[in-house]
């Protein structure tokens, strides 16, 4: 029996699709396991108390806090300098080679693997500007790492602006800058908005680029300043899954369990921005 | 005095701009420097054509060879698996699925990427090592294979993000003008969607690829880590990047031991800037 042509697509259809839902599967089967050994691990003295018996017991609260302080540190830094480059490239670069050299630094930032990004921190940062294994140094190299991320958003977000905003404004006498400034900036701002969160979700994540340059073992209290190392959630979910023997799995689910939560719900507050956006939008 | 404060928010803006390309020779630049330090006392033959990575023994060795095939191994297995399966899916996505459908593996996808690499690397050592380790018999799951399947997971939202958007930029008059011929929708996806989307499919690929080969913590967690001369997939194996990540801690700073991760640091930098500009041009082109 010959396969009609309809027949050949219907099998091709079935199998693509097949494959597009396998895609899922370990998304939700992550989901699933996490929520299912680490849910009853969560409890208010988990997230809020320290570690103890050399982190066989209690809580993950200074990861939790360490991680906040690096994604403040790392948006402090990214945010502003992705925001400007984006800018330059949309509102005063021109076609030229300068241009053509931003665009592909910035491809290959976003290639660099990971953990090299820890090596150059440590280099940097740590020992060459002497900032020792710190806040500080940590923030700067997830800033470096995520800025790709927030260019690449901030450039789309601007350049979806439409140029007919801009002659208005340029024809009523505002200079570049202040256009810029009072029209372009308040209608990209959803779309900037959308990456520097998606930036910082993941540098929330990382675990490669802390290794050297922030990331404590152990550390029951809390940093006092941005000089000082501190826990953060990925490390000690590395620490407590392959450096310390005998962990409780709750501990360990519990942790990544956090962690995942985190993540998903700085997406969520990206997503949620994006459609509102996208709902309100009038050109 | 407006027209000194416009040219000097544009030299700081132009600043912004030039600060990645500055970024990107510094890391080289850093690298380089520690790095190419080890040849001063180690010959570079040996680094890149030693099959031993012994960096505690008496004499040290630092032959990068079973690191390199290590990430290899790993690499190419990722690859078979990520690339079928991703590229179904940006076509599924693309061109077949319904909206609500393509909604929801949109989102599905973007969830995948999301999921930090340490819990993908938890979970796969928790659960998928064990299942490896059960079936093929073997006296640990934490092997190549294992390695292999976890990172094709991590590549595949980045080969459907990128191939999907090659799908769309394909014009509509292409598909309208082989529907009009009387080809199959099937037919039309593979003889005129998929050529036309070749050139942004290759930079999915490339980059796919790309993100396998610097993938540090799930890799490190899962492959076992032996340092040897990998000859089966269903053996541990150490990765480039597993080893910087293992080491560096005990390494002296200004150590042989310390210049040598550097120099694997160099290695997988230039490997990954000759993959990301190879994507870069496929992708350029496919813009023009």
């Amino acid at each position: 029996m010959k396969l009609t042509a309809e027949n050949r697509e219907k099998i091709a259809f079935f199998v693509l699709g097949i494959a597009a839902f396998l895609v899922l599967v370990p998304v939700f089967l992550i989901l699933f396991i996490l929520m299912a050994k680490g849910a009853h691990a969560i409890n208010w003295e988990f997230l809020t108390t320290k570690p103890r018996l050399g982190m066989k017991a209690g809580g993950i609260f200074p990861a939790i806090v360490g991680t906040v302080y690096l994604v403040l540190g790392t948006v402090t830094v990214a945010l502003p300098l992705g925001l400007f480059a984006a800018i330059y490239l949309v509102e005063y670069a021109k076609g030229n080679w300068l241009t053509r050299m931003v665009e592909v630094a910035i491809v290959n930032l976003a290639g660099v693997p990971s953990v090299v990004y820890g090596l150059f921190g440590m280099g940097l940062f740590v020992i060459f500007m002497k900032l020792g294994a710190s806040i500080l140094a940590g923030s700067l190299t997830l800033a470096i790492m995520i800025l790709p991320v927030i260019i690449t958003a901030s450039r789309e977000a601007l350049s979806t602006v439409p140029k007919s905003f801009r002659e208005v404004s340029l024809a009523l006498g505002v200079s570049k800058w202040q256009t810029i400034r009072h029209v372009v900036l308040p209608n990209a701002l959803a779309g900037i908005l959308t990456g520097t969160i998606l930036g910082v979700s993941r540098a929330a994540g990382e675990t490669a680029p802390i290794l050297f340059t922030v990331a404590a073992f152990y550390l029951p209290k809390l940093p006092k300043s941005i000089f000082d190392q501190c826990m953060a959630l990925p490390y000690h979910l590395y620490v407590l899954s392959t450096q310390v023997p005998n962990v409780n799995p709750k501990i360990q689910y519990g942790t990544a369990l956090v962690l995942v939560a985190l993540v998903f719900f700085t997406n969520l507050v990206a997503i949620v921005i994006r459609a509102r956006f996208r709902a309100r939008k009038q050109w | 005095m407006k027209r000194i404060w416009e040219a000097a928010v544009e030299k700081f803006i132009l600043l912004n701009g030039l600060a990645c390309v500055v970024f990107v020779i510094l890391i080289f630049l850093f690298l380089a420097k520690e790095g190419l330090a080890l040849f001063k006392t180690f010959s570079p033959l040996n680094f890149f054509a030693g099959t031993q990575w012994y960096p505690i023994s008496e004499p040290p060795k630092y032959g990068i060879l079973p690191l390199f095939l290590g990430s290899l191994v790993v690499t190419l297995g990722a690859t078979v698996i990520s690339v079928p399966l991703g590229m179904a899916c940006a076509l599924f996505i693309g061109e077949i699925a319904p909206r609500w459908m393509r909604e929801i593996l949109k989102a599905g996808v973007e969830l995948l990427a999301a999921i930090p690499s340490i819990v993908i690397g938890f979970i796969g050592m928790m659960t998928l090592a064990p299942w490896v380790k059960q079936i093929f018999h073997l006296p640990t799951g934490l092997t190549a294979l294992s390695g292999s399947i976890t990172l094709a997971f991590m590549a595949v939202p980045t080969i459907v993000s990128i191939m999907e958007d090659a799908i769309t930029a394909v014009p509509k008059i292409y598909r309208e003008g082989s529907f009009a011929l009387g080809a199959t929708h099937w037919q039309t996806i593979r003889r005129v969607v998929i050529p036309a989307a070749s050139s942004g499919t290759v930079a999915a690929i490339m980059l796919g690829i790309g993100r396998v080969i610097g993938e540090t913590m799930a890799v490190m967690m899962i492959t076992g880590n032996a340092a040897v001369m990998p000859n089966t997939l269903l053996a541990p194996v150490r990765t480039m990047t597993a080893t910087i990540a293992a080491e560096m801690g005990e390494a002296v700073q200004g150590s042989e031991h310390y210049f040598a991760l550097f120099a694997i640091g160099l290695v997988l930098f230039v490997i990954t800037f000759l993959i990301n500009m190879t994507a870069d041009i496929f992708l350029h082109r496919e813009k023009k």
